[in-house]
């Protein structure tokens, strides 16, 4: 069946529809990872997003139940060049193309993706719809009034508490509270493989439900990160007093919380392949994005110390306030999809935790023992 | 960490002849080297006998010795030039291992050098199997059970422990050579043998088989810092069991999940770091296809083949980069040329699909075993790029050049589905198409994957292929389907062929319907930044992104994979031309399909296509260039036979004539132009019935020269002594041709002489000629060849001189010419003349500086000589001379006869350089591989009756200089009648003979093959070629003409008498004139 997609600037490409049929808003942003199309496809941060995967081979491992990284697609859409109508892969369970139908999403191949990459890049991120309909004037008119939800981050939020708990043998004792602004899964894993138990709470949680914690983790998400006004509040009553972490929007939401100012990017970073220079060791390593927002490094407060820049572009990539125990990444150390090379910032957050923590088991014990 | 001031004179050692396994990819690479060397303003010294490449042009590097890469030739190089560094990481396995001798004898010590880049201790923990095994235990990688040995005893144990099949893999080899699979006792024990030997350290691995895992391969790179990232990685179509230079390859992998990419991504990255690898390195993996285990299968701490495909594949220059780091730069300090803006610290990503084949020698080698193994026998490889899967691997079908372009083959039709089914099962060059035939029955995708254990991504792939296919086959072709063939990779000439029309209504119904080729860039970051190089693939139905220059351009056609007979010669020739096309102003646009070459290095040209060299896709960016003009005579035969569809498609040919080139190479008109001239031929006739040879054999008298019409290389070629040998020949060579005939000429066994020139229709300039060691009737690119000539009297040069400007101007060649003779009783025949840059070109160009290429661009522009500044005539000579000495590449091709023939067989040369025609023999003995240190020791001599009477100046002197002639009973007979000693061995006694070789006593052999065209020919089983095939493998060296033999014994005595060599740049022996 054929398959339209029509761009905000009045572009037409046309291709073949080979996911649900019917008619998807989104705003248009593409993936240069060579594969992971079932994490990027489960994360929540491309909830309204319509999702241009640049490499052309689409599908051939289908979908398996390992890789998910929530329980559902949250892009409204997917463009590729060449959909692989015959998967192979041991741990596929059910095809792509079955998948995107059983998720009611539109999927869309044969296009010039390079081309739509091409106008992306110059034209900037723009809304767009797909339809397996005819492109009527309603749907234009549709198109023109479409914007993100402001409230985004909630409709991708869990609504009530959950905690996970590590295998009791691999337990180190942190227990950390997560907001959660659209967690991808593989955040969760990485904190709890490493022995944390993690409280994930909805993004409205209010401050005082988070202080007893060894530290606040504020998630990924998707949408403008000065959208997430209740997130920000929330933030700003927890600097100074517990330490925070941030990841994506997490890290976009600190900076405003600290003072500073996001932008919008021209097109984002998607992919897993952004260099990244710590600007300590001038080491470098690849790292999974997945924005469209940027802090902007001029206008943090001075006692922040910025960590990581971005090679290609020198946007910033991370900062830390020591004084006021915050530290937080731009790209997803996470990976999935992407390179693990960043998962040692995890490995970072904890031990810091860990540190602090006995810290304050020494200091208590002091007093104690002065009590005696 | 910026540079590393304190270098300021580099040592860059080359990778040598071309064999099998280390080809042009490290003519690439060397290339990049020495330019990343010079842009940083160091002094750069190299070395490399092999003089056909790009690497070796004195604008490549400051100072280039063109000498045997042996100890004795380095050591004297470095006490002589004072190098602060040596970069050894980009020759190839030849150059990692003379770093490490030079190491292990203390000469890096000793004159204060620096190895740059890789340090000695991870170069060792590498490639050494036991303490790469022991590194990989202890960082966790996993590596198949296995186990070092050193002899047959220890390798025994583990073959009893683990039973069959078990891989063996020889210690510091290139290429896997001496390595396979074996699956019983016998095959164990032959390879176990086998691989001992060719181990420089006499060690193999022999490990447990994982046929049937996915093999995966990622190209790596290192800084100091310890930044670490990925090119690229590369999945095999064809599992584990087959040696990566012989399988199909796509980039990026195609049936990987993200975990999965990733999992080995990070295990490369621990390992390179474990290793602490300093630029390029390549880690192979064997994944298993139904869990996450995998195993680590091979380390390349070294600039390899596949980082020349992963550098074409995806725009990151690999050699270059690894220079840099070399040098002290870290990856972010370093640009990505591509981009200009980014660094090079990020990891390319892909938005279309690569595919690369190997090139195989099978179709020259009709006899040689065509079963694939851990021992490479590919001499060359095509990769194409496409925006999908089918395109990709379709382009690559198509630039492999074979007779056939399409998937489903004519030849496997007549086969029972059960014989196909078995015969999937044989891993060989065939199997892709005997699967696609396999499809085309409907046998299922399951079955075949059961069998070839090929992963069903790919088969459903070709499945698509095969199934549209039948579609243009049934029904009616509609816009909607040609555009659809289109994408998938289909050529006019196949639609053609399916949809039973012809092929001028195809184009046609494509022109009506206004369908044309789109270009894509190349950029190493689809396209999420923007692009500035210059590098396109084609594709259909998609934005077209070529951006076309105002200025004038011209299109220079590549000469596609390297194979023999068509060589790393051209890719000099094409690399030279487009820089002689930008010298004139003219904007350079380079079409080739090769990844392992210097003009598809996308910096090279102005513009660069990555295309097949098929007229099609030639005529697509032509359509899309509207070039000035195309030039054909740098891309060897290749191009050369697009001219004639390129005229016709009334597209300008720069420099000579379409008819020129038909002059030359129609026999019949070629005839009449020499009868016209007076120059003499030997006599022929084309012939199409064996009734018809024999008439013409009665005619023109034995010995006859045979050989199929229109052919590279001399394929098919052969000398026949009398009717029988004729009748056997013309009855076999006729599968290979039908509908052109079989050559007959008189075979004049008189010295062979060949030139090279350049003329602009008017003039001709001959930089100088050359003279064959060996008789005619040994191919001219297989013989030792001499310049300048030694035993060609004065007045034989100037007829020499006088036919080749009687011709040039004959044939209105406007640019370079070849023309090869032969002389008997001071009479000179021309046997051929190829109007078109010729293998030569490389070699005659730096030993007489004349820049030949650039001239014949020149000249096909228009200009004249004289206004080039030269004189006309022949080049005026110096003191230099040099012997060109071929090197072939048996050791990886079973069953094929190291005879010497009419029929090209080497792989790659060498040239050894002096001022005496002695020492540069030596040196181009040495250089080929020839060993000068024994003089005592037994020869064996195996004589056919046509060389009995010319031996015994060869057969004294070896007595003379304290060698044991060992003789076969009539050549021992023969001997003795004419009193020279010798002892006899049965002709038969085989295992007797083989035991001689195993035991190193047999010094060398002398053996011309039999005149008997059943036996030497085509019988295998025959003795004289089964005692050749036994020297190959125990690495004895075996002469099979009296030429060869005679010049090796001389170099021998002279190297006897004056040991020591003398070294030095090629610019400095062309200087010495004493002449006047």
């Amino acid at each position: 069946m054929k398959a339209r997609l029509l761009l905000d600037n009045g572009m037409i490409f046309e291709g073949e529809n080979f996911g649900a049929d019917g008619t998807a808003f989104g705003e248009i942003c593409f993936n240069t990872s060579m594969a992971g199309y079932q994490e990027i496809l489960t994360d929540p941060s491309y909830a309204k997003q319509v999702i241009v995967m640049t490499y052309p081979e689409i599908g051939n491992y289908g979908i398996n139940k390992d890789d998910f990284e929530s329980s559902r697609v949250s892009a409204t859409g997917l463009v590729v060049k060449n959909y692989s109508e015959n998967e192979s892969h041991y741990k596929s369970y059910i095809k792509l193309k079955d998948y995107l139908k059983q998720q009611n999403v539109i999927g869309i191949s044969k296009i010039d993706t390079r081309r739509l990459t091409t106008v992306i890049r110059e034209s900037g991120a723009m809304n767009c719809v797909i339809t397996t309909d005819e492109l009527t004037d309603e749907i234009k008119e549709k198109l023109k009034n479409f914007s993100i939800d402001k409230n985004i981050t909630k409709l991708v939020s869990r609504t009530t508490a959950e905690v996970i708990k590590p295998l009791q043998e691999k337990s180190n004792g942190l227990k950390i509270a997560v907001i959660d602004c659209g967690i991808k899964k593989s955040i969760i894993d990485c904190f709890k493989n490493r022995g944390c138990e993690l409280t994930i709470f909805p993004a409205d949680v209010k401050s005082g439900e988070l202080l007893t914690f060894d530290a606040v983790l504020i998630s990924n998400g998707p949408g403008d990160p000065q959208d997430a006004t209740e997130t920000i509040k929330t933030t700003k009553e927890l600097i100074g007093k517990t330490p925070i972490y941030g990841i994506c929007l997490g890290y976009q939401i600190l900076c405003i919380a600290l003072g500073g100012k996001t932008y919008k990017l021209k097109y984002g970073h998607r992919g897993g392949n952004h260099p990244v220079i710590n600007k300590q060791t001038g080491k470098v390593f690849m790292t999974s994005q997945n924005h469209g927002y940027a802090a902007d490094a001029k206008s943090l407060p001075d006692n922040v110390t910025i960590t990581y820049t971005n090679l290609n572009d020198e946007t910033l990539e991370g900062f830390s306030c020591k004084p006021l125990k915050i530290d937080a990444v731009q790209f997803h150390p996470e990976a999935a999809p992407g390179p693990y090379d960043a998962q040692i910032i995890f490995d970072g957050w904890i031990e810091e935790m860990l540190e602090r923590k006995s810290n304050i088991v020494d200091r208590l014990r002091k007093i104690f023992v002065k009590r005696g | 960490m910026p540079k590393n001031n304190d270098i300021k004179k580099v040592l860059v050692i080359g990778s040598g002849p071309i064999v099998i396994g280390q080809a042009a990819e490290f003519d690439y690479a060397g290339v990049q080297a020495c330019r990343a060397l010079k842009e940083e303003g160091i002094s750069v010294i190299l070395i490399n006998s092999n003089p056909a490449t790009i690497m070796t042009d004195e604008t490549i590097a400051d100072k280039v010795y063109i000498e045997p890469l042996t100890i004795e030739t380095f050591e004297y190089v470095i006490k002589k030039e004072r190098p602060d560094g040596l970069l050894a990481g980009l020759g190839g396995q030849t150059g990692l291992n003379m770093a490490l001798k030079l190491y292990e004898e203390g000469i890096l010590d000793k004159y204060n050098v620096k190895l740059l880049g890789t340090k000695i201790e991870s170069i060792k923990k590498a490639e050494d199997r036991e303490l790469f095994k022991e590194l990989m235990l202890e960082i966790g990688e996993p590596v198949p059970e296995s186990v070092t040995a050193s002899n047959m005893e220890e390798a025994q144990a583990f073959a009893s422990r683990t039973g069959f099949p078990l891989i063996i893999r020889p210690a510091y080899t290139l290429g896997g050579s001496g390595g396979g699979i074996a699956s019983n006792q016998k095959e164990f024990e032959e390879i176990v043998y086998s691989g001992l030997l060719r181990s420089p350290i006499s060690q193999v691995l022999i490990e447990k088989s994982i046929a049937g895992y996915k093999e995966i391969e990622y190209e790596v790179i290192r800084d100091a810092n310890d930044t670490a990232i990925t090119i690229c990685n590369m999945e095999n179509i064809d599992p584990i069991g087959i040696h990566t230079g012989d399988s199909f390859v796509t980039a990026p992998s195609q049936t990987l999940t993200n975990k999965e990419y990733q999992l080995l991504r990070s295990s490369a990255l621990k390992i390179i770091r474990a290793l602490k690898i300093e630029g390029g390195c390549n880690v192979q993996y064997a994944l298993d296809p139904t869990s996450s285990q995998y195993y680590v299968i091979e380390v390349n701490p070294r600039v390899s083949r596949s980082s020349a495909l992963a550098s074409k594949a995806t725009g990151f220059p690999i050699a270059k980069v690894t220079t840099k780091i070399a040098i002290g730069y870290r990856l972010d300090e370093i640009k990505n040329s591509i981009t200009q803006k980014t660094a090079a610290a990020f990891e390319p990503a892909l938005d279309y699909v690569v595919t690369k084949i190997p090139k195989w020698p099978f179709d020259k080698f009709d006899h040689g075993d065509r079963l694939l193994g851990t021992k490479m026998k590919a001499t060359g490889e095509v990769m194409a790029i496409g925006r999908t899967f089918e395109s990709s691997f379709k382009k690559a079908i198509t630039s492999i050049e074979d007779k056939n372009t399409g998937l489903v083959r004519k030849k496997y039709t007549s086969f029972s589905d059960e014989e196909l089914k078995a015969l999937l099962t044989i891993q060989d060059d065939r199997r892709i198409f005997r699967v696609a035939e396999a499809l085309s029955r409907k046998i299922s995708v399951e079955e075949i994957n059961y069998i070839t254990k090929i992963d069903k991504w790919f088969i459903y792939k070709i499945k698509n292929l095969v199934e549209f296919e039948q579609k243009l086959k049934s029904e009616p072709l509609t816009e909607e389907i040609y555009t659809e063939a289109k994408e998938k990779g289909f050529l006019d000439s196949e639609i053609a062929v399916l949809t039973r029309k012809k092929l001028e209504e195809i184009e046609e119904f494509r022109k009506e319907h206004n369908i044309k080729a789109s270009f894509k860039i190349v950029d190493t970051c689809a396209a999420e930044f923007k692009a500035y190089t210059p590098y396109y693939y084609s594709t259909y139905n998609e934005f077209d992104e070529n951006v076309i220059s105002n200025k004038e351009s011209i299109l220079i056609l590549g000469s596609g994979p390297i194979r023999i007979g068509q060589g790393i010669e051209f890719d000099y020739c094409s690399v030279h031309a487009a820089w002689g096309v930008k010298e004139k102003g003219y904007e350079a646009i380079i079409v080739n399909s090769n990844p392992e070459t210097l003009s598809t290095d996308f910096d090279v040209a102005d513009k660069l296509y990555f295309e097949p060299m098929n007229i099609e896709n030639v005529m697509n960016i032509i359509e899309s260039e509207r070039p000035y003009g195309v030039m054909v005579q740098f891309g060897g035969q290749t191009a050369i036979n697009l001219a004639g569809k390129l005229d016709k498609k009334g597209v300008n040919l720069i420099g000579t004539s379409l008819e020129s080139i038909n002059l030359a190479e129609d026999r019949k008109q070629f005839e009449n132009l020499l009868h016209a001239l007076d120059i003499p031929q030997p006599k022929g006739r084309a012939v199409k019935k064996v009734e018809e040879a024999i008439k013409t054999a009665e005619e023109l008298g034995f010995p006859l020269l045979v050989r199929p019409s229109y052919v590279i290389g001399g394929r098919g070629m052969q000398v026949v002594y009398n009717i029988e040998e004729l009748i056997t020949y013309f009855n076999s060579a006729l599968k290979f041709s039908d509908e052109h005939p079989v050559l007959i000429d008189q075979y004049i066994e008189g010295k062979e002489v060949e030139l090279d020139a350049v003329s602009d229709g008017e003039n001709v300039l001959i930089p100088g000629i050359t003279e064959h060691i060996e008789r005619a009737g040994v191919h001219s690119g297989d013989s030792i060849a001499i310049y300048p000539t030694q035993k060609v009297k004065a007045s034989m040069i100037n007829t020499l001189v006088d036919y080749t400007k009687k011709l040039a101007k004959a044939l209105k060649i406007k640019g370079l010419m070849n023309i090869q003779f032969v002389l008997k009783d001071d009479v000179a025949y021309v046997i051929e003349v190829n109007p078109r840059a010729s293998r030569t070109v490389p070699i005659m160009s730096k030993v007489t500086g004349i820049p030949m290429v650039e001239l014949g661009i020149s000249t096909a522009l228009g200009q004249t000589i004289p206004e080039l500044g030269y004189k006309p005539g022949l080049y005026d000579k110096t003191d230099l001379v040099c012997v060109k000495v071929p090197v072939f590449s048996f050791q990886k091709l079973n069953r094929i006869d190291p005879a010497l023939a009419p029929e090209m067989k080497s792989t790659g040369e060498v040239l050894g350089v002096d001022t005496s025609f002695d020492r540069a023999l030596v040196k181009g003995f040495l250089a080929a591989g020839y060993k000068f240190d024994r003089l005592n020791g037994d020869v064996m001599l195996s004589l056919n009756d046509h060389t009995k009477p010319q031996c015994d100046e060869i057969a004294k002197t070896l007595v003379e200089l304290g060698f044991r002639i060992v003789a076969t009973t009539g050549t021992h007979k023969y001997l003795k009648e004419h009193g020279i000693p010798s002892k006899e061995i049965e002709y038969f006694d085989i295992p007797k003979m083989q035991a001689h070789m195993k035991k190193k006593q047999l010094c060398f052999i002398i053996n011309t093959p039999s005149t008997n065209a059943n036996a030497a020919r085509i019988g295998s089983e025959n003795r004289g070629f089964m005692i050749r095939t036994i020297a190959e493998m125990y690495s004895t060296p075996c002469f099979t003409s009296l030429d060869t033999a005679g010049a090796y014994l001389k170099a021998l005595k002279f190297h006897n008498s004056y040991p020591n060599l003398k070294y030095d740049g090629i610019t400095e022996y062309r200087k010495v004139c004493t002449l006047v």
